[in-house]
């Protein structure tokens, strides 16, 4: 039987090696290493979602309509009996109640849709704290972070096309905002809904980005990513035997099969089960789209709740000075320009550079493939934790009447609550978390030189007490002293010694400037002359 | 497009004249017969009871004659037997502590000192009446033109199906689900706080009732599972990260442990 | 620069890499047989529970019939449904997890890595054939700029050919001056949303707050647009409380208001009103408007107040409108103030 078997497997693989060189392929990928991590599997967790949401989108596919054409809703669903909604309402109404199956489906559609944004970016977190962007990724950073965008946008693009209340006034929103934007913005609005908000045209149009476009540049680019994850060979933490120019772990096959390949049914599973237990976006209490209505809590998916935050959060008026300035019968909309196109314009754009920044700063051209571990980049890290602090902020913003409401305050308050804190606390946590990191280091630098603490006091004949101290084995010393301990860069100074001003000055002032935010102070790994010393001087 | 305006037309124009009907009829009910429901109900005992009742617990803020102070409580004359139906009835007034709103508690009187505390107070001057029971039964109701009325005239201060939601300066609109259908009635007739106004010109009785039939129908929860407090999708993020990337992280650690 | 691609000269200044451990914990399954044998059991036990929740998933998609009008059953067949999915796929995930790590290999490999950069030798390769290529078309450096240029210049507008009319037509007949106007014309009453009936000014009690379309609103040919732009509040106030901005005086009627209800910071229907302190609030984005004082901007984003319908009652006691609004209404834009003026009966 077994061998029977094998002979079909074996006649099947020599067929399609003899006409396409396989082989080599399997060979190149079934014993790849990857080392074993469990934050290195939150890409994967994203890679998942997407796939479970290619599966879950045929399905909805095949019984939505993308069309705003008026029905009459003939369905049984006591509060939406006869009254009057487009055809893709009424379709995603059908496919709740009268498609078996279809309600989970869509759950778990919106359900994995969450997790996707989510999932992406958790894993753009653990890359950014642990200088996984680093040469030679840093294009692949960039890959990632498009996917990043992209995830927004077809999420977006999902959330409007049953055509609800809820999403309706979600795609006012972004009328309202892509109006804001100067000189082109009134046409750039009327081009995309193809005439006056909300048009005819919108949903047919959002539907073919969403299931055609947006989902076809992600593949391409999920793609490329794996790609490079391939090329590049993946990161490792730090540790014994780990260095930039190997990379230890367990191969492709057999074991990363199993553990990943079981993943992908774990997430699934996960999401099975939020969809069977969980309703999410229940259209039927939004009803159908009518561009009176509006709900308490109207707010978007929370991947773009942050836009929502700062448009709550920026003032009309600045005392006496308004935010809407007309200039030669123009006007200039700052306060949605400022927090909907500019401020995310900027956010993004840093996180999109920041490899570029940070390695001008280090001045290393070498190629990265040990991690950091957090603590030693502390300026890195302090960035991440202030940025993160600033989105969060903004997220809490676009949730303050539903903190409010939770918590009996006031959403006046809240709001101006945040609108100090959104300049405050990033700083804050900045110098935070550049303090903490610090201390870790000195706590680790303490540790190689001095050991463990045991809790054994001795008495010593003179009548000293100490405290014995078990020293760390070379395993542990190694991860705590094996960080690149990176030098503030020194330049030429601006005139050479004939008195010739030098080109690119003004760039290599940025570039010092830059780095010795980064590495001004700085703790330096212990060296073995020093843990010598620390030993020798205890006894 | 042409299609949907002949439809609506169509549709409206019957519906317009019955309108317009009942419109006419309730203007001439309320001038002909002011709070005529009461007259039927309450005796001079009643009246009597009612006015002890006040006095001893509501006078110090409304006054003995029910005229308000100035800055302290508001005049009651003309609020009519709904208004104190409501107000006592979900436990409003009397009020215990000052705050941005007075918050629902429970209810400090029985029904029946409060039908004469109701019947007191209407006796000051003309008010909208409490509701009949088949004013406000549900089941009379149609719910989805409730959903519609909802929708426009509701939602944005208490949700898309009650579940409540914030206003300005620390006040709130509330959850809907535990009213009786009769509190719901008499708060839309009276506008109790910062609540407007929705007369039965502005909303009919029976279409108070499809909106009473639409808050009911929200008793049998939602067709997807549990709701998660009908907040929209501010609580949909929270609960997607922490519960489903929650336990597919928690799954991760798992996977990366080595095993025993 | 780093301590981990030490150069033996350096060796007395960093740490020597002690190497992966080589010590290796030996697991259960590692030693004990019969502990492996229960690690096979659980993992199969693990796949049967797979199949078990398939069978269950296809049973509920069989069995549990669905009624919309019962709300009970839908949520009934989702969640039978749902967890014979999360069985079917939790059980072949754990499974195989669990196999992975009980009986797969855990010894640690070292593969080393290459240079991503290309060695000299393939780079310079690499760019003799370019030259090689460059050579052959006869367009090396400084060689047949007529044609390179034309070249460019032909590659750089050839899209314009497909964008042009892509963009064109998406948002044709580009008549943005339709932001600027409302349905609303002089004598056009003011009807309840969404049943269109007229609204009597004796109706609109202090107070009250009425959800506002224009008559004839379904009649239009395009009524979802026109009611995005024409939708109105009419609010009554103590007219003592009524704070009447100069030459508005005629556009209210005994503390009868009418404004617009797109707010003019993003576009969101303002419909929050609070009648003791007359404030409207936007749910979007909680901008506050004054609607005792013209509804200007009290809190939030929105810098503009709301426009205001100007209104009279005619002979039948009906609301009606005096014209269009004076002002775009709605969420401001660059070209706002300009293009056709408004007139007096309002629309072009």
């Amino acid at each position: 039987m077994a061998s029977t078997v094998g002979r079909a497997v074996g006649a099947t693989a020599s067929y399609v090696d003899d006409r396409t060189s396989i082989a080599g392929f399997v060979k190149f990928f079934s014993r790849k290493l990857f080392p074993d991590h469990w934050s290195f599997m939150l890409g994967e967790v994203a890679l998942y979602s997407f796939i479970i949401l290619l599966l879950s989108g045929v399905f909805l596919t095949a019984y939505f309509v993308p069309s705003v054409t008026p029905v009459i809703y003939e369905g049984d669903f006591v509060t939406m009996k006869g009254v009057e909604m487009s055809e893709a309402f009424a379709s995603t109404l059908h496919t709740s109640f009268e498609v078996p199956g279809g309600l989970l489906m869509r759950q778990i559609h919106h359900w994995s849709a969450l997790l996707f944004t989510a999932a992406i970016v958790t894993h753009m977190c653990r890359v950014f704290f642990t200088g996984a962007f680093r040469k030679p990724r840093e294009i692949n950073w960039l890959v990632g972070f498009t996917l990043m965008i992209l995830s927004l946008a077809a999420g977006f693009t999902g959330y409007s096309l049953p055509d609800d209340v809820l999403s309706g006034n979600g795609l006012r929103i972004i009328d309202g905002v892509t109006r804001s934007i100067p000189i082109i913005g009134t046409y750039t609005s009327y081009w995309l809904f193809g005439g006056e908000f909300p048009g005819e045209a919108l949903i047919p149009r959002l539907f073919t980005a969403h299931i055609l476009l947006v989902p076809g540049l992600i593949l391409g680019l999920i793609a490329l990513h794996l790609f490079l994850v391939f090329l590049h060979k993946h990161t490792q933490y730090p540790g014994g035997g780990r260095t930039h120019r190997n990379v230890v772990g367990l191969p492709l096959f057999p074991v990363y099969t199993a553990k990943a390949g079981g993943f992908f049914f774990v997430v699934f599973g996960v999401v099975a089960l939020v969809s069977a237990v969980f309703t999410i976006n229940p259209v039927w209490n939004y009803g159908p789209y009518d561009p009176s209505p509006v709900s308490a809590g109207t707010q978007p998916d929370w991947y773009i709740l942050f836009i929502d935050g700062g448009l709550r959060m920026m003032p009309g008026w600045i005392g006496s000075l308004p935010s809407e300035w007309v200039i030669g019968g123009y006007t200039l909309s700052w306060n949605v320009l400022v927090p909907a196109v500019i401020v995310p314009g900027i956010f993004f754009g840093f996180l999109a550079l920041y490899p570029w920044l940070e390695a001008w700063a280090t001045g290393d051209r070498g190629e990265k493939h040990v991690l950091d571990r957090p603590r030693n980049a502390p300026v890195r890290t302090s960035i991440g934790v202030a940025l993160v602090t600033f989105y969060v902020i903004l997220v809490l913003e676009g949730s303050n009447d539903i903190v409010a409401n939770l918590f009996h305050m006031s959403l006046n308050d809240l709001t101006n609550f945040f609108r100090v804190s959104v300049f405050l606390l990033p700083i804050l946590s900045f110098l935070v978390t550049r303090r903490i990191c610090y201390g870790l280091q000195r706590k680790d630098r303490e540790l190689v030189l001095h050991g463990h603490e045991t809790g054994r006091i001795v008495r010593h004949e003179h009548g000293e007490y100490i405290e014995v101290h078990q020293p760390l084995t070379d395993q542990e010393v190694w991860l705590r002293v094996s960080f690149d301990d990176i030098a503030p860069l020194e330049i030429d100074p601006e005139y050479n010694e004939r008195g010739v001003r030098r080109r690119g000055h003004r760039w290599s002032r940025f570039k010092q400037g830059l780095s010795s935010f980064y590495f001004e102070k700085r703790v330096s790994p212990v060296t073995p002359a020093e843990r010598e010393e620390a030993m020798h001087s205890h006894h | 497009m042409n299609a949907l305006a002949r439809r609506r037309y169509s549709k409206s124009a019957p519906l317009l004249l019955v309108f317009a009907l009942l419109a006419a009829l309730t203007v001439i009910g309320v001038v002909a017969s002011p709070s005529q429901a009461e007259v039927a109900t309450a005796s001079s005992d009643d009246i009597a009871a009612g006015e002890k009742l006040f006095a001893a617990n509501c006078a110090s803020c409304h006054g003995l004659d029910g005229q308000g102070q100035d800055g302290v409580a508001p005049s009651l004359v003309g609020v009519g037997a709904a208004a104190v139906d409501f107000q006592v009835g979900t436990g409003r007034m009397p009020m215990q502590a000052s705050g941005p709103q007075a918050q629902a508690k429970k209810p400090q009187f029985a029904q029946e000192q409060i039908n004469q505390l109701a019947a007191w107070v209407a006796s000051l001057g003309a008010g909208p009446a409490v509701p009949t029971a088949e004013m406000v039964d549900p089941a009379l109701g149609d719910a989805a033109n409730g959903m519609q009325l909802f929708r426009t005239n509701c939602a944005m201060c208490h949700g898309s199906v009650g579940g409540g939601g914030a206003l300005t300066q620390g006040k709130f609109a509330p959850n809907l689900w535990e009213t009786t259908p009769t509190h719901i009635y008499e708060a839309m007739l009276v506008g109790p706080q910062s609540m407007p106004v929705f007369n039965d010109a502005n909303i009919t009785p029976e279409h108070k009732r499809d909106i009473i039939a639409y808050l009911k129908a929200q008793d049998d929860g939602s067709p997807g599972g549990l709701r998660l407090g009908t907040i929209g999708p501010v609580a949909e993020g929270l609960w997607g990260w922490l519960i489903a990337l929650g336990i597919i992280i928690a799954s991760t650690v798992w996977i990366g442990a080595r095993s025993s | 620069m780093s301590t981990t691609d030490q150069s033996p000269g350096m060796a007395s200044d960093t740490f020597e890499d002690p190497g992966v451990p080589t010590h290796h914990r030996p697991r259960l399954a590692d030693n004990d047989p019969k502990a492996a044998k229960r690690a096979e059991r659980q993992v199969a036990a693990l796949f049967g529970i797979s199949a078990l929740g398939t069978v269950l998933a296809i049973w509920a998609y069989f069995t549990q019939d669905i009624d919309a009008a019962d709300v009970a059953t839908i949520r009934q067949a989702n969640l039978l449904i749902g967890l014979g999915i999360c069985l079917a796929m939790m059980g072949i995930g754990l499974g195989a997890i669990h196999w992975a790590k009980t009986l797969m290999r855990d010894h640690e490999m070292v593969e080393e890595r290459h240079a991503m950069r290309s060695s000299d030798e393939t780079r310079a390769a690499a760019i003799q054939d370019l030259k090689d290529g460059a050579a052959d078309s006869g367009i090396g450096v400084g060689r047949r700029g007529l044609l390179k240029g034309s070249l460019i210049t032909a590659l750089a507008i050839a899209p314009l050919s497909l964008l042009v009319p892509q963009i064109g037509s998406m948002g044709a007949p580009w008549n943005v001056d339709q932001f600027r106007h409302t349905m609303w014309r002089a004598g056009m009453r003011l009807t309840r949303d969404p049943d269109g009936s007229p609204i009597k000014a004796a109706d609109v009690t202090i107070g009250s707050v009425f959800h506002v379309i224009p008559d004839g609103l379904y009649e239009e040919s395009h009524p979802l647009e026109e009611k995005a732009k024409a939708v109105v509040l009419l609010i009554r106030l103590d007219p003592r409380d009524l704070n009447i901005r100069p030459g508005r005086e005629t556009w209210s009627f005994d503390g009868i208001v009418a404004y617009s209800k797109i707010c003019t910071h993003v576009g969101c229907p303002v419909a929050l009103y609070e009648q003791q302190t007359h404030h409207l609030l936007c749910p979007c984005h909680q901008s506050t408007f004054d609607v005792a004082n013209g509804c200007k901007v009290v809190f939030g984003p929105a810098k503009r107040p709301l426009p205001q319908l100007p209104i009279a009652v005619d002979d039948e006691g009906y609301i009606i409108a005096q014209r269009d609004f004076e002002e775009p209404i709605g969420p401001s834009y660059w070209d706002r103030l300009k293009g056709t003026p408004f007139t007096e009966e309002g629309g072009e």
